[in-house]
């Protein structure tokens, strides 16, 4: 199963992606007083 | 505000790809009755080798998910992403190419299919060029939807774009890997991975493309559409968030439960049971939130039939991410694969989820795309929301009982430890149920032809309309 040598590492690698973009999304603020922002999307048109 | 063109938004091709939801839908559902019927009786073959059961098949799941689903994807992500971040799409003519280039990968598609040429691969049978063509529109796509997030004039980006962004993401990643294939001429082609292997990162991608293309992808409709349209925000927004990061980090390693007792090493089979029975607890994290955005205001249930076929899909959505890991159980497993409860699973999933949740979006987006107040015909919309919950019904219950019955006629041992029955045996027992599942998969495409008379009657009424950007927001 050679293949999971390649599977694995894509893995690893797409998980510290994705804990890079939570990393980001935290550190922007984009998480700060969230609730708000649920309400917002309903006064857009 | 100036009409100068920063000012609206581009809903062209917003309007284009519901359109052709639609439409793509009821082809899609037409070649899925024809496919079930020729289960139930096989002589509609009429021995003419582009009309046979084994290259309709592809051409009804291509044009189902890619067609169908692909478009309602398109549209809503667009819409969704210029409404909350209050900004015209990000290269406006890229998006364009989007439509036209994913119309002819669709057209590719309904011409290859039928005539025999595909590389063998389950929801990615296309040949390599036409997949090359589905990597240049999805890099364009994602172009497109992620330049649009970038030029945002809102500080937060609403859970819906992160779930679209998602299954950006990841179906690129997904397309290109399990593509990857040596052409040998301009419709031929050998996968670049050997036996095992490449059944292994088939299914990689297969289950991926169900938890990206048709979960991910979806949910972003959901948290969009359900708060819309009730008029109400999500039950929990931090539960959004959550039932975001907990479903990303946990789909990709599912997919080993489609080769339970095979000749996959038995530690990757174990893993992917795990991870799919894991996944249960985001999926129902999500389900919940989504339902309970109408709590306090269930009533609105009672007359709003898009609203109706918005929560109905959550259900649906909850009953198949519950079936899914009880099936990814070894033990179950045993009994259910290679019947045609995994047919049923699929379409609870299929024409419960993402079936419904689309035709809520477009029934809420069409109106306003078309500057009407509301659908032409609501009673049409009320008679298509029954239709269609009939149908599913009809169908999965059609499945299930066959597929039970299948599995336990295949395992039955006599006394001296032969087989108690003959394959065909179990195909004469399923007959009634293919005849049941036929009627309501007909059901199904029916409710969908009174859809497409509706949009576009409500399209023809109405022109369209461009709508302003509002001014930037204070915060």
């Amino acid at each position: 199963m050679d293949i999971l040598y390649l599977l694995i590492p894509l893995s690893v690698i797409l998980v510290l992606c994705i804990l890079g973009g939570l990393w980001w999304a935290i550190h922007q603020g984009q998480f700060e007083g969230v609730e708000q922002e649920g309400e917002r999307i309903l006064r857009d048109d | 505000m100036n009409s100068s063109q920063q000012s609206v938004y581009s809903d062209t091709v917003v309007r284009q790809f519901s359109i052709m939801a639609v439409v793509w839908g009821v082809v899609g559902m037409l070649v899925g009755v024809i496919i079930a019927s020729q289960l139930a009786w096989p002589e509609l073959n009429f021995g003419i080798p582009w009309l046979s059961y084994g290259r309709l098949r592809p051409l009804h799941t291509n044009a189902v998910i890619f067609a169908f689903g692909g478009s309602a994807l398109f549209a809503t992500s667009y819409y969704v992403v210029q409404r909350t971040c209050h900004t015209t799409l990000f290269l406006p003519k890229l998006a364009a190419f989007t439509f036209w280039g994913w119309q002819l990968v669709i057209v590719a598609a309904a011409i290859s299919l039928p005539l025999g040429f595909t590389q063998g691969k389950e929801y990615a049978e296309l040949e390599w060029p036409i997949d090359l063509l589905i990597a240049v529109v999805w890099v364009s796509y994602a172009i497109v939807f992620f330049g649009t997030v970038g030029t945002r004039k809102v500080k937060h980006i609403y859970v819906a774009n992160w779930f679209y962004g998602a299954f950006i993401i990841a179906v690129a990643l997904l397309h290109i890997v399990n593509s990857a294939a040596i052409p040998a001429g301009w419709m031929k082609s050998y996968s670049a991975y050997a036996g095992a292997q490449d059944a292994m990162i088939q299914w990689w991608y297969g289950h991926n493309a169900v938890g990206f293309f048709l979960t991910a992808g979806f949910l972003g409709m959901m948290y969009y559409f359900i708060p819309k349209q009730a008029g109400r925000p999500v039950y929990s927004y931090r539960l959004s968030i959550v039932h975001f990061w907990a479903l990303i980090f946990t789909y990709m390693w599912a997919g080993p439960h489609h080769l339970h007792y095979t000749a996959l090493p038995d530690w990757t089979q174990s893993l992917g049971m795990v991870f799919s029975l894991v996944l249960l607890a985001p999926s129902w994290g999500g389900m919940i939130n989504g339902i309970m955005t109408l709590s306090g205001a269930w009533h609105k249930l009672r007359d709003d039939p898009i609203l109706r076929f918005l929560i109905v899909s959550l259900s649906f959505y909850g009953m198949s991410t519950f079936e899914g890991p009880m099936m990814a159980i070894k033990t179950v497993n045993a009994l259910s694969h290679y019947t045609d409860w995994t047919v049923g699973h699929v379409h609870s999933g299929a024409l419960g989820w993402v079936g419904l949740v689309s035709m809520g979006s477009i029934y809420y987006l069409i109106p306003k795309l078309f500057g009407q107040k509301e659908m032409f015909s609501k009673k049409a919309i009320e008679v298509h929301f029954w239709m269609a919950t009939i149908g599913i019904v009809l169908y999965i219950a059609a499945m299930w009982i066959a597929g039970v019955m299948q599995g336990l006629m295949w395992r039955a041992i006599n006394a001296d430890g032969t087989l108690t029955y003959t394959f065909v045996e179990s195909v004469k027992a399923t007959y009634p149920f293919y005849v049941i599942r036929m009627l309501g998969g007909l059901l199904y495409l029916a409710g969908m032809l009174i859809m497409l008379w509706n949009v576009l009657k409500t399209a023809l009424n109405g022109n369209t309309v461009s709508v302003a950007i509002p001014a930037p927001a204070h915060d």
